[in-house]
């Protein structure tokens, strides 16, 4: 039986998943990313080899993907986080055409083919606006913590605006709306959907086509599930593994090298 | 042609370049030095034949401007300028002049003396502003050349149209009123014949632009367009209407032809053919190349070496029997096509697919240039609704390092030739 790993080093965590011949999960490790990006990768596929009951060296092939690719030291290729989900969400959701992945500080809208050719994406600009970082900071002000933000966000009745779409200053103005007696359900809401709204837009920008499926980190925040499909007026694909998108990703474009015997067409060279 | 000139040629037009861009502003900083009279300009409609035939040293602010972004000290100037007051939206081009101005002319190619005229079109909204900001601070006089634009996609006039003539004559009552100013400013007295002169070197020059832009139909190309082209780009524009200048370009025909022959390309392995649209990352000049050529792309075209050298891509060649007319008929024609090629590009983008053999358009708009970014988004979709050739939006700045992200530029670049290396693989019959 031959294994192949994905190493996603995110700004925020480090995915890792071994897959069989079958392109099925047999193990996983979600850690944080931390200072040491090198080891944050070792151990996260030492821990998705432990949880799989695999040993290393019988995974044939690892390719590295996420901002920290180039320091997957121990991988075979490098493909980028845009690759690696639009790879995943095809292979998971084969009627997907759009992706939306929502993680730390990057939130990528990737319209594909059926064939999983990305036909387009488009990025956050160079701000973290409209990312996971903009929740977290809503966490901090708030002092709730970022697993509760979502149910939390769900109570709401009156939901307030939130204008600014820079994530430092989300912070006062979330600060602000407390200061003027506003619920906290309300407060954290409008941040939901200040943040749909942006990613909503880059969506656009590469024109959304059903079926759309939501990857990273963000996926397991309900409130931001419900806030991006109420936008969109559409039903996201979701799985379990959807914060391991890219991960799989990578471990898909690996088991493609070990059948096509090419390197993966997304491989990418040293810097 | 033997061994030792054959190891000349190749590469003579960038080694010839940097001499002729060396010389230029030694020139210039000797005019500071003796506070002599010299003309403002820009690239697109420079007019030089004209300020040539007054003797008068041309400066180009925007050159200027992206030399401190290519030496690395744009932030020095840039920072200067907003401190004067200068919002950090303004165009980077402007604000670095404002601050090479309030220096007395530093600059780190050498001192920059002062306008005593500005010459200018409306090519762009901001040369306007830009001259009316000298005006105030040297109290000189500014002239607007008014071009008459394409009226609608497609819908070109040329010699022989009523409605060409029309124009043209509109800008020939223009050149007329600039010859009187010039002859103001310098105490001078207009000589045709020397306009003629300068007239016969710019259609050199024309004539050799056109040709090598051509050569990089070939394959592999013969000149990266980003970086070896903005070293000839800048020989176009700064020595448009001198002798050198027309040889200049001669000569660069003739290492073309030689490489064409020889098969001498910019790349090692040319994998994927490439055109640029918009202006040049100059913070990062040379590694913004480079994020694409770790890939074996190279840039075969820009849009830039269209509307950065005044539209001099079109080749018009002037009736020297008749120089006045036809001045105004070539800066009517080229300046019309450099705005042409800012407002409309996917129109000859789509024939290039074909006829340069492109494996994909990168679209670089940039923060601080409204004027060549504004359209770009709209542009692309109808490339895109046209032609299924790739595209990529990559976004930076001209100038101001402080909105050029290199690690998310890379994302985007190695996830678009992810695209391109998938899409061979799965057509391997088309190359």
């Amino acid at each position: 039986m031959a294994y192949t790993a994905g190493v996603d080093v995110g700004s925020t965590q480090t995915k890792a998943v071994v897959i069989n011949e079958g392109k099925n999960i047999i193990g996983r490790a979600l850690i944080d990313t931390g200072a040491n990006v090198i080891v944050a990768a070792e151990q996260a596929f030492a821990r998705a080899l432990e949880n799989a009951g695999v040993q290393e060296e019988e995974v044939e092939y690892v390719v590295g993907t996420g901002y920290g690719r180039y320091r997957v030291t121990f991988g075979n290729a490098q493909v980028t986080e845009i690759s690696c989900h639009a790879r995943g969400a095809v292979e998971m959701f084969p009627g997907t055409r759009t992706v939306l992945d929502m993680g730390g500080q990057d939130t990528k809208a990737i319209r594909v083919r059926s064939s999983g050719e990305i036909v387009d994406f488009c990025m956050n600009d160079k701000c973290a606006a409209g990312t996971g970082r903009f929740l977290g900071a809503a966490s901090s002000a708030l002092g709730i913590p970022l697993d509760q933000l979502g149910p939390t966000a769900l109570r709401a009745e009156r939901p307030v605006r939130i204008s600014t779409t820079c994530t430092v200053f989300a912070e006062s103005e979330v600060l602000a709306w407390v200061g003027r007696g506003k619920k906290i359900e309300d407060i954290l809401q409008g941040v939901h959907q200040s943040i749909a709204a942006r990613s909503i837009g880059l969506l656009r920008r590469v024109g959304v086509e059903e079926e759309i499926t939501f990857t990273g980190g963000v996926t397991r925040n309900v409130g931001m599930v419900e806030a991006l499909q109420k936008g969109l007026g559409a039903k996201l694909n979701l799985s379990e593994d959807s914060h391991f998108m890219g991960a799989l990703g990578g471990a898909l474009f690996a088991l493609d090298h070990l059948r096509t015997g090419r390197t993966p067409a997304a491989a990418g060279r040293l810097p | 042609m033997s061994h030792q000139e054959a190891d000349g040629i190749v590469g003579r037009g960038n080694r010839e370049g940097a001499d002729l861009f060396r010389r230029w502003f030694s020139e210039l900083e000797r005019t500071a030095a003796e506070h002599g009279l010299t003309a403002y300009v820009f690239v697109m409609g420079s007019l030089c034949e004209l300020l040539r035939a007054f003797d008068l040293p041309v400066v180009f602010p925007e050159i200027n401007s992206l030399q401190t972004a290519v030496r690395r000290v744009a932030h020095e100037y840039l920072n200067q300028a907003e401190d004067y007051g200068y919002s950090p939206d303004i165009c980077g081009y402007v604000k670095a002049d404002i601050a090479v101005q309030l220096r007395g002319g530093e600059h780190p190619m050498g001192r920059i003396p002062k306008p005593s005229l500005a010459v200018l079109t409306n090519a762009c909204n901001t040369y306007i502003k830009w001259a009316e900001i000298w005006e105030r601070m040297y109290r000189i006089p500014i002239f607007t050349l008014d071009i008459p634009g394409t009226r609608a996609a497609g819908l070109q006039t040329w010699p022989g149209d009523a409605d060409f003539e029309n124009d043209r004559r509109y800008v020939q009552a223009q050149i007329t009123e600039l010859i009187a100013l010039c002859e103001r400013v310098t105490g001078r007295k207009f000589d045709i014949d020397r306009l003629r002169e300068a007239m016969g070197y710019a259609n050199e020059m024309s004539r050799g632009w056109k040709q090598v832009l051509e050569f990089n139909k070939t394959r592999p190309s013969l000149f990266n367009a980003l970086t070896d082209g903005t070293i000839y780009l800048g020989v176009a524009n700064g020595f448009r209407g001198a002798a050198e200048g027309g040889r200049y370009f001669t000569r660069l025909v003739e290492e073309m032809a030689y490489k064409a022959a020889n098969g001498i390309g910019t790349l090692t392995s040319e994998k994927y053919r490439l055109t640029f649209v918009g202006v040049p990352c100059y913070p990062i000049f040379r590694r913004f190349n480079e994020l694409f050529a770790q890939w074996g792309g190279t840039f075969v075209h820009s849009t830039y070496l269209w509307f950065a050298s005044g539209g001099a891509n079109v080749g018009f060649e002037y009736d020297l029997g008749r120089p006045l007319e036809s001045l105004a008929e070539g800066l009517l024609v080229s300046v019309r096509d450099a705005m042409d090629s800012m407002f409309y590009p996917e129109q000859a983008l789509l024939e290039m697919v074909d006829s340069f053999s492109l494996d994909g358009v990168v679209y670089h708009p940039i923060k601080s240039c409204r004027t060549t970014s504004a359209g770009m988004a709209d542009n692309r979709r109808a490339l895109m609704a046209a032609s299924n050739v790739p595209s990529l939006f990559i976004e930076s700045d001209m100038m101001d390092r402080r909105v050029v992200s290199e690690a998310q530029m890379k994302n985007r670049i190695d996830a678009f030739f992810e695209g391109l290396a998938s899409r061979r693989q799965q057509e391997p019959a088309a190359h």
